[in-house]
């Protein structure tokens, strides 16, 4: 047993996690949805574990560091942030339905990891510029602000899907929570969010400030980090002061979310500084 | 005349303020700075402009660089951008905090009991027991973190007034103090700060640098000395550490001495002095001496050449000691030679082709070509990659490396005192995120009505923020006061 082993049981289990809670929502099982959460849970233990191999693995290579350090690993951490915030979501609010519109996130960013022949699944030794303890605390709230505009995205699709089928009664929005709870929870998401993209970004800036002597560069990441916090800022701006929920909330948090993904994944076919 | 003159003055005035205190100006500022920073990720930022004409042509790059699109965050109106929203947030936050001022900075809050009644989030209980009984059994009941707590008695029975976090109202206002300050941290930065390079070989001193993306030369009141440098790699060839030992030399006296890896440099009066790449002596520079053997004519060469910048892939055909121009104008580059083992700090490299690459604004480097490791020249971290695709004839030339690599160490230097005020808007910003999303002013009231000779209990309250916070809240608050009577009672 390795951690690349453990690592494929995990994209396993997140897609048989997503495919039962799709399965419960569509078809309307409920004892599917129950069965879906225990999968979702083994599935995060099972991330969690793959991490802590390749953490130790690391150490016995004689390159010792936290598994945080290229594409493949910021994917596979992206997972389990999904998985932990999405559990912790549904332990509070009990609503099983929400796991369809997040776990497949989950299971793809995995899927993505693994199957992609682009991304280099080797532990690999740390370059000067990655060798600071700035490296845990930027992606790990990066990655925390990540996830939880992935779950607000979800949320506004769900949210989306209910208004669009409120007239017909549609029976695929039966046993979703009411639309005001929705709203209410990708607002609560978006501002825990927020607070970690904030965080992730200033951390990062402390770290370019003691590798390179500059808090902030305009390296292609760095920018697209700021533009996605405006899209964020401009939401938050208008529900808070000029009131607006529902749908236009919707959008603009589904129109964050892209941004979430180009800074993550797009930025890289442009030149910078970034390593991922 | 006069009057009407300062009453014009003042409408006008007037009208500013308002058009500065308007959240679609935020809104709009906002979606025209995330828009137009685009641009910048797209196009490269601060390249030669032989670059740009290569890769734009003459009409486009006549039109952005009237646009300052090449360096566009540092544009007249990507600042006027900032400038905007900087007055926008100052008047807004004038504008508006009058209203939590006057919530938070009151002596005596006033509670109507009549408007927690009618709201929708309450609950209500019976008891047998009479109003003053509750008194004394709630009492100790009201949770520690409502910092303020009030106890009115009202026709028949009492009622309790609770508050807490009256202050966290002023949460986005500390956000908004926090962006003043980064923007405040940066000009000073820009004003009073610098950001250069400069490069020294082994041995030598430096008291000045150049100034980044300009020909300017700043002057050190003191000079940095690199006493040695040295490069280690991991066993796949990856760099693993970067390492100048330097010397400040103040008034010719060495005053410092520090060993600074990337990610911890040196900083001395106020000046940061960060490792950053390094670079092999042209071998011109270490045995002038020495000659080049000559290479059959016929033994083609194919290069391909990565260009950093645009990512583009150049295949060149070259021979020894053929000096060709390099893509996008960046230089010269000329293979010297070819040796059939190698040493690279210790490691075994093989068969390589020796060149050296002239840049057009700086001095010769020496380049490695190995043949076995295509990606070697990528550690170099210059403007071009290069690599060996295919050569032809027989290579019969031995040559010896037994000679010591001389290295410059390539230093980052920058000075910004806005660093300390930047710093500040963090911690700030990040506290006051915290606050303006995860902490609220929260209200409650419990009124207890006599009826029958029995009690009426009301539980009710109100939170600026979310509506499922005091739900939850309230809940908890009547569970408590039900299980403390059924106590109370046994």
């Amino acid at each position: 047993m390795n951690s690349s082993m453990a690592l494929s049981i995990t994209t396993f289990i997140y897609g048989l996690a997503a495919f039962l809670y799709l399965t419960s929502w569509i078809f309307k099982i409920k004892s599917a949805g129950k069965l879906a959460t225990v999968i979702a849970i083994t599935g995060v233990i099972c991330n969690t574990t793959g991490i802590i191999m390749r953490w130790i693995e690391s150490y016995k290579l004689g390159i010792g560091h936290a598994p945080l350090s290229n594409l493949y690993e910021s994917l596979i951490f992206f997972s389990w942030t999904i998985g932990v915030i999405y559990l912790f979501v549904e332990y509070k609010y009990k609503y099983h339905i929400i796991g369809a519109f997040t776990t497949p996130m989950a299971f793809f960013a995995m899927a993505y990891a693994s199957l992609s022949t682009n991304i280099n699944d080797r532990i690999q030794p740390l370059v000067p510029a990655l060798k600071s303890n700035w490296l845990i605390a930027h992606v790990i709230t990066c990655f925390i602000g990540y996830a939880s505009f992935a779950i607000a995205c979800g949320l506004s699709l769900m949210y989306l899907l209910a208004k669009l089928d409120s007239k017909s009664k549609d029976f695929f929005v039966d046993h979703f929570p009411k639309t005001r709870i929705l709203d209410e929870l990708t607002h609560q998401m978006i501002m825990f969010g927020f607070l970690f993209l904030t965080i992730g970004i200033i951390t990062g800036s402390v770290w370019a400030n003691s590798a390179w002597g500059r808090y902030w560069g305009w390296d292609p990441k760095e920018t697209w980090s700021l533009i996605t916090w405006f899209v964020y800022a401009i939401l938050l701006h208008a529900r808070l002061i000029r009131g607006w929920y529902g749908k236009r909330i919707a959008y603009l948090s589904i129109m964050g979310f892209i941004a979430v993904i180009f800074t993550y994944f797009g930025v890289n076919l442009l030149p910078g500084l970034h390593s991922y | 005349m006069k009057k009407e003159a300062i009453s014009s003055d003042y409408f006008n005035f007037k009208r500013l303020w308002k058009f500065f205190a308007s959240v679609k100006l935020t809104v709009a500022v906002l979606s025209l700075l995330a828009a137009t920073s685009i641009i910048g990720t797209v196009i490269p930022q601060n390249k030669s402009s032989a670059a740009y004409l290569q890769a734009y042509g003459e009409f486009c790059y006549t039109i952005f660089s009237f646009l300052d699109v090449f360096d566009m965050y540092h544009s007249w109106w990507f600042q006027l951008l900032l400038i905007l929203l900087t007055v926008n947030i100052i008047v807004c936050s004038i504008e508006r905090i009058s209203i939590p001022w006057k919530i938070v900075f009151v002596k005596i809050p006033s509670f109507n009991v009549t408007r927690f009644r009618k709201l929708s989030q309450r609950k209500e209980f019976t008891s047998r027991l009479s109003p003053d009984q509750l008194k004394k059994l709630y009492e100790p009941a009201i949770p520690k973190s409502f910092g303020y707590i009030r106890i009115e008695e009202t026709a028949d029975g009492f009622c309790f007034f609770a508050e807490k976090g009256r202050w966290t109202r002023f949460g986005p206002y500390i956000v908004h103090v926090s962006v003043i300050l980064l923007l405040l941290g940066s000009l000073i930065g820009s004003l009073a700060g610098f950001e250069g390079y400069t490069d020294i070989p082994e041995g030598e001193t430096r008291s000045s640098i150049r100034i980044k993306n300009t020909d300017n030369i700043h002057h050190l009141d003191f000079g940095i000395r690199c006493d040695d440098f040295n490069v280690s790699f991991y066993d796949n060839g990856a760099p693993k550490e970067f390492r100048s030992s330097l010397t400040i030399i103040e008034n010719g006296k060495p005053v410092l001495k520090k060993d600074i890896i990337v990610n911890d440099p040196l900083r001395y009066k106020g000046i940061n002095i960060f490792q950053s790449r390094y670079g092999k002596l042209p071998p011109s520079k270490i045995s002038p001496k020495k000659s080049f053997s000559k290479k059959d004519p016929s033994d083609m060469i194919i290069l391909n050449i990565i260009s950093k910048e645009t990512g583009i892939n150049y295949q060149e055909t070259t021979v020894i000691g053929r000096s060709i121009e390099l893509p996008e104008g960046v230089g010269k580059f000329v293979i010297k030679d070819f040796m059939d083992s190698a040493d690279f700090k210790g490691m075994k490299i093989g068969e390589v082709y020796l060149g050296v690459l002239t840049p057009v604004d700086g001095s010769p480097v020496e380049v490695l070509l190995p043949l076995r490791f295509p990606n070697f020249d990528k550690m170099r971290n210059g403007n071009m990659a290069i690599s060996i695709v295919s050569q032809s004839g027989n290579r019969g030339h031995f040559l010896n490396s037994g000679e010591e690599t001389r290295y410059y160490t390539y230093l980052q230097v920058t000075k910004d005192p806005g660093v300390p005020v930047v710093y500040t808007g963090f911690i700030i910003m990040i506290i006051g995120c915290f606050i303006t999303f995860f902490m609220s002013h929260q209200r409650i009231c419990i009124e207890v009505t006599e009826n029958d000779n029995k009690s009426k209990i009301m539980v009710s309250g109100t939170n600026n923020k979310s509506s499922m916070g005091i739900e939850n809240r309230l809940n908890k608050i009547s569970r408590c006061l039900t299980g403390l009577e059924q106590r109370g009672l046994f």
